[in-house]
């Protein structure tokens, strides 16, 4: 099986690793971003984006990410399609064993691999997911054409995606376990003047009922009362978990989450490797700050690799 | 999405998945980010499996009927079929593996 060496490596292919490729391509440094599936990452799930500046009228998820990938290939970009299953990160050059058999080394690494919806763990999710259950509006909203569907959630995302199926569905119910939204103002504005929204406030949901679809949620108040939902779908989100599971979390000092702390250059606890966007241990997690932090770790990236010499 | 993977329609899905050779169907739609996400796999798999499995794509917004028979109400979604019976199927964009598990169940 072949290994191939890079000066530097950029795992991942969203918004931090485009933008690190971005400068890593004009810096003409030996570059290779890998992604496993196609560039975008969670961006791809945004139906969107009203706060990335320079859309000044917006712009769907999934033509940013497109712009964000032209932009870097306009520079030369160097990225594979691969899934990497573990790497080895104590001893240089830094060594990546891929799914297909092959490796690659190189002497500096960006870890951009972002981050998935967090799922509920309650009984019925795992069958009905793809029947009921979705982590995606974008993606399954228009499924539930003039039908009842619950999202569960309190934050930006859970807010705008329950504004944008009300373009499909007739009625949203908004399930918070909170009495109050956490999502930013101009969201829960909109929200709140959208007829075809309605709130249930200081409440889980505990299971998830359904023979062939989902047809009914079990609910729990914060004051002990239980009670029973009829829609026909359910949206969890309710925010993310790492993409950790190729990474090294006890040499890279993983918070409790499993993110990867880094100072704020966004280098790691090991040296030549950073970390950028949603894999950063961090509180917040937007479009805007991973791109900076992609733009930050390739500065760090050189830096490192001109002291090597 | 390449034209490695064939394009299959209400029309003649049918005749395409009654073959006692194992095929994939990848629901989808241009709207999807995930499903482009997994478009890439796709077309691997079908590299690697050529001759031995046969997989195809559905655009559900070109094609209501089909999805709606399946129950679908997630995309992407796979199915894997042989001769013209279900065998199992998965949503979201899995990983290589779990694509690989999944045709494997049918050879």
């Amino acid at each position: 099986m072949a290994t191939t060496h890079h000066k530097l490596i950029i795992l991942g292919g969203g918004p931090a690793g485009l933008t690190a490729g971005l400068y890593a391509a004009r810096a003409r440094m030996d570059h290779l971003l890998i992604e496993k599936g196609a560039e975008g990452g969670q961006v791809l799930l945004t139906d969107w984006v009203d706060n990335y500046p320079g859309f000044p009228e917006g712009i769907s998820g999934f033509d940013l990410a497109e712009k964000m990938l032209a932009h870097a290939k306009r520079f030369e970009l160097n990225s594979m399609f691969a899934n990497v299953l573990s790497m080895n990160i104590s001893q240089k050059p830094i060594q990546l064993e891929l799914e297909d058999g092959n490796s690659l080394t190189c002497d500096s690494l960006i870890i951009c691999t972002g981050a998935h919806p967090r799922p509920l763990d309650i009984p019925g999710e795992k069958e009905l997911t793809g029947k009921g259950v979705s982590y995606c509006a974008t993606c399954d909203a228009p499924f539930y054409r003039n039908q009842h569907v619950a999202v569960v959630g309190g934050g930006n995302t859970a807010v705008q995606e329950a504004s944008h199926l009300t373009k499909f569905a007739d009625k949203v119910t908004l399930i918070h376990r909170r009495d109050e939204l956490r999502a930013t103002k101009i969201l829960q504005e909109k929200a709140f003047a959208n007829s075809k929204i309605e709130f249930i406030w200081d409440s889980t949901v505990t299971a998830i009922n359904g023979q062939d679809g989902v047809e009914e949620l079990e609910l729990l108040n914060k004051n002990g009362d239980t009670s029973t939902l009829q829609v026909d779908g359910i949206f969890v989100l309710v925010g993310v978990l790492p993409n950790n599971e190729m990474l090294p979390l006890t040499e890279l000092k993983a918070d409790t989450g499993g993110f990867i702390p880094t100072d704020i250059e966004t280098r790691t606890a090991v040296d030549g490797v950073m970390a950028a966007g949603d894999i950063r241990s961090k509180e917040v997690r937007q479009i805007i700050n991973a791109a900076g932090e992609g733009a930050t770790a390739v500065l760090a990236a050189e830096n490192y690799l001109t002291n090597l010499n | 999405m390449s034209d490695k993977v064939k394009e299959v329609s209400d029309a003649d899905f049918e005749s395409i998945i009654a073959s006692d050779t194992p095929c994939l169907v990848d629901f989808w739609a241009p709207w999807c980010g995930p499903c482009k996400a997994i478009g890439p796999v796709v077309e691997a798999l079908a590299d690697e499996y050529d001759g031995k499995a046969t997989i195809v794509k559905m655009n559900v917004d070109d094609n209501p009927t089909t999805p709606g028979q399946f129950g679908i109400r997630a995309i992407p979604t796979l199915i894997l079929f042989k001769s013209g019976e279900k065998v199992d199927q998965v949503t979201g964009a899995v990983g290589k593996a779990q694509l690989i598990e999944l045709i494997e169940k049918a050879l």
